[in-house]
């Protein structure tokens, strides 16, 4: 029923376990074959359980799968962590050096075991820590793949310590590779590989990373972020890439100091944005609301996690739904963009600041764990860098200032469209103040008479009734009239989309809906398209359906609307979603 | 060249009449003006507090920001834009009780840029309440007994975690709170100057003749030595703070000097639009 091969390699945090998956997968993603990997990890450090699933197929896809070809297990909690996750023809490779008896449930008796002394043969290459090379190379011969795939990744990688770290790299992929084609021979077929027009691999990242480049592109100079799974790697890939550019990254007290200093950076003419997760979105609101009343331009990136509280920092969840639209006492306009895929990362991320500074209001992009953090297979051509030209929305120039009155420049000015022009510091002539506490148009001070409030109220919150972002606000596939419509946000649209192919593979009428801007919310287009539905299920990884009750407030249909939640951590499976579907009464035929 | 007018506006302050931040206002001015610096030029950000009502009636680039966070804000200007001159200022709730985490980041951080404290010992905009820097046993609307904890020692804390530049000053000297000023600006990091800077309506204990009465001026100290750290702890302990003039001198690298990105451009002024082939390149790097 599932696509593609999956393969996964699993053991105690601390063991290397992130790397055995990331040769593997990068390898197979040089290769031509299109990748998607995704880590479970604890919020710890030495001991717990981790794993790197990576699915491999022909083309293009967004979810690591249901189950399991191939679990390489390094302990016993492996196995029995995963067991139910293997098919039923599986193969479990599994360290024999340090499980001599390993304890295998009865119930799957034609997964093929295959044990491998894996520590002890590292130790014989000098060093335990091989032991992942020594995987990678078992796990080559499982899967027919020639054992020197792996070479120039492992000249790369370890290039700079030298040639014997390098030699002992490929002698212990060799040695796992000769044990394991000895004697288990090809296993499991790798699906055709699928490369680019000049023979080499696709673009293999990260939602996480797509973002930062996103920024990048888009002329963002400044980053200000607090430390936090799992938005930390925006973080890492600008400092790695930005700098070359005048880039920088500060790593801010708190993120509400984050948040603030990315406020102060567009306020002085850069384009600035701050990263975060739940915890530190939360500590944001106060800010946002600044930016939003003092009409200063700002991007706020939140890589949703388990919540509330600490909550599950190194799991996936879509809970701060409501904060990202409600967030933040008073009223103010803001944005909030929701990609699904990494190119749309990218993209989203670039129009984001255009949209901050069109609109001079805080523009909120948030994805999850399992967008951010998962590593994928996108095509070279997918994302087009020039795609989103930088727009940088109304600012005065030199000449024009030059031209006004002395000190007359009102940098409030009540305007049709409720967007004023701005200056940037330095500019002459231009000077203003900008408030937080309400103001007039030109004035320095604040005011707090009822006439004036409600002007520059109602003046800041027209701004966005032009806010139209097209046919990239959403997504629609299905007939006319439908069975069934699955409908979702942001990361779900890869499991959703498997989900539906496989309802019309029952002869369903099965249609899928995926909103990537929640505010303002392409009220029309969602009413219309779900019009026809017969049912609407709601797929989210929240516990109380924030985005079903948003559906609500904003096109109805409460009677069709039926909730197909997931807050344990993970991202859903298909199953999951099919099994919601199936339980709904008149839905299946 | 900017006269100390262009540093004014038309508006006229809500300050109730005797208070210590019309000092601080014309003092700023002056010193703005004396440097020979042009309004266009000089970032104004404040926190909220009657201190804060600083930047409405300061003729340069302005940010009334929020309560407490005027560090953070002003940084975030003086990083986009290092060509600015970047004051930041507010009073001693909004900077050593709300905004403390920020100040003492701040002082190790090193950007270049002036703090300004207005520090009278109380919360004067909300009408009365005990403030980080009172003093033990103070009364007040929220402290009817007098109050039970020790006030914050911010300049102390802010030479222990290495500030460049420290300076105290008091509002009934604003010649000589102008030219620390002058030297707080010109310094180049991170530099405070903690004004006293009397309440005459909520606080009548620390009055104008209050702090003259205790204030020793270190300026006239002539065996006082500002690059002595050790020093200027010890005079900070022995007076309980009650001196003035410069306390401290620590020149050191700057934040913006030494971080990964400093570029001769400030940030603004680059030109962002990045040329298709370094986009691809970067695009391949993924393969």
């Amino acid at each position: 029923m599932f696509e593609g091969l999956t393969w996964k390699v699993g053991g105690a945090q601390g063991e290397g376990i992130d790397s055995t998956g990331d040769i593997f997968a990068t390898a197979l993603n040089r290769r031509g074959h299109y990748i998607f990997s995704y880590r479970h990890f604890m919020s710890l450090i030495k001991g717990g359980h981790t794993h790197f699933k990576t699915r491999v197929c022909s083309h293009m896809i967004g979810y690591h799968g249901d189950d399991l070809d191939i679990l390489i297990a390094f302990d016993q909690t492996t196995i029995d962590y995963n067991w139910h996750e293997l098919k039923e023809d599986a193969v479990l490779i599994y360290d024999s050096s340090k499980l001599k008896e390993p304890h295998i449930p009865k119930d799957k008796p034609n997964i093929h075991l295959c044990p491998v002394p894996v520590t002890d043969m590292a130790k014989e290459v000098g060093n335990v820590i091989m032991k992942n090379m020594v995987a990678c190379g078992v796990s080559a011969a499982v899967v027919g793949l020639e054992p020197d795939a792996f070479d120039r990744l492992i000249e790369e990688r370890f290039g700079s310590k030298g040639d014997r770290v390098v030699d002992n790299n490929k002698r212990a992929i060799r040695i796992g590779y000769d044990y394991a084609a000895n004697r288990f021979s090809t296993l499991k077929t790798l699906p055709d590989p699928a490369p680019e027009a000049d023979g080499g691999g696709h673009l293999y990242i990260s939602g996480n990373e797509a973002v930062s480049m996103g920024a990048l592109f888009a002329g963002c100079r400044f980053l200000a972020a607090y430390p936090i799974t799992p938005a930390t790697e925006i973080m890492y890939w600008a400092l790695a890439n930005w700098p070359k550019y005048g880039g920088t990254v500060v790593q801010a007290e708190d993120e509400i100091a984050a948040c603030i200093m990315a406020i102060g950076a567009n306020y002085a003419g850069t384009r600035a944005m701050t990263s975060t997760s739940g915890p530190g979105f939360s500590l944001m609101q106060e800010a946002i609301g600044l930016a939003g009343v003092s009409e200063t331009p700002l991007v706020v990136v939140d890589v949703m996690r388990g919540g509330p509280g600490t909550g599950l920092p190194t799991k996936t969840e879509q809970s701060d739904l409501n904060e990202l639209l409600y967030g933040s006492h008073g009223d103010i306009p803001r944005i909030v963009l929701t990609p699904s895929t990494v190119e749309e990362c990218v993209y989203f991320t670039m129009e984001a600041f255009n949209l901050a500074e069109k609109y001079q209001c805080p523009v909120i992009l948030a994805t999850d764990l399992f967008l951010g953090m998962s590593k994928q297979s996108v095509g070279v051509t997918d994302i087009d860098p020039d795609k989103i030209p930088i727009d940088r929305g109304q600012v005065l120039s030199d000449e024009q200032l030059a031209n006004m009155e002395k000190r007359t420049f009102a940098r409030y000015r009540v305007t049709d469209s409720g967007i004023s022009p701005r200056t940037i510091p330095g500019q002459k002539n231009g000077m203003f103040t900008a408030l937080s506490n309400e103001h007039g148009e030109g004035s320095p001070v604040e005011i707090e008479d009822p006439e004036t409030r409600i002007r520059m109220m109602d003046k800041r919150m027209k701004k966005l009734s032009d806010f139209d972002l097209g046919e990239q606000s959403w997504e629609y596939d299905g007939p006319e009239a439908t069975d069934v419509t699955l409908v979702g946000f942001g990361s779900t649209a890869a499991q959703i989309k498997e989900a539906q192919m496989a309802l019309q593979r029952k002869g369903m009428r099965a249609g899928r809906l995926t909103v990537k801007v929640v505010k303002p919310f392409p009220d029309e287009p969602v009413r219309k398209v779900l019009q026809g539905a017969e049912k609407i299920v709601v797929v989210e990884n929240n516990a109380s359906g924030q985005f079903a009750d948003l559906l609500k407030q904003r096109v109805g249909y409460h009677a069709k609307i039926s909730n197909c939640l997931k807050y344990s951590g993970d991202p859903f499976t298909v199953k999951e979603i099919l099994d919601h579907c199936e339980q709904l009464k008149g839905v299946m035929v | 060249m900017a006269t100390v007018k262009d540093f004014r506006v038309k508006e006229k302050p809500t300050w109730c009449p005797g208070c210590g931040d019309f000092a601080v206002l014309a003092a700023l001015q002056k010193a703005c003006a004396n440097l020979g610096l042009e309004p266009e030029e000089v970032v104004l950000v404040t926190g909220i507090g009657c201190s804060g009502k600083l930047v409405q009636h300061f003729g340069s680039y302005g940010f009334h920001t929020l309560h407490g966070r005027s560090l953070p804000s002003a940084q975030g200007v003086k990083l986009a834009n290092k060509d600015l001159t970047v004051i930041a200022a507010g009073g001693d709730g909004d900077g050593y009780g709300i905004g403390m985490g920020h100040f003492v980041h701040a002082v190790r951080r090193n950007v270049d840029m002036t703090y300004i404290v207005m520090d009278n010992h109380i919360y004067g905009l909300t009408t009365g309440q005990m403030s980080p820097t009172s003093r033990r046993g103070f009364i007040s609307k929220t402290s009817p007994q007098g109050s039970v904890e020790e006030p914050v020692r911010a300049v102390e804390t802010a030479i222990a975690n290495g500030i460049s530049f420290a300076a105290q000053a008091f509002s009934g000297d604003v010649k000589h709170m102008e030219t620390l000023f002058e030297q707080a600006i010109s310094h180049k990091g991170f530099a405070l100057v903690n004004v006293f800077s009397p309440c005459v309506t909520f606080n009548k204990v620390n009055t104008y003749n209050w702090f003259r009465d205790m204030l020793i001026n270190l300026d006239e100290e002539n065996d006082y030595d500002p690059t002595d750290r050790q020093k200027a702890l010890d005079t900070m302990y022995e007076k309980s703070g009650m001196v003035y003039g410069v306390l401290y001198e620590n020149p050191r690298p700057t934040f913006e000097e030494n971080i990964l990105g400093a570029s001769e451009t400030a940030k603004a002024k680059l030109d962002i639009h990045m040329p298709t082939a370094e986009k691809n390149e970067i695009l391949a790097g993924f393969r």
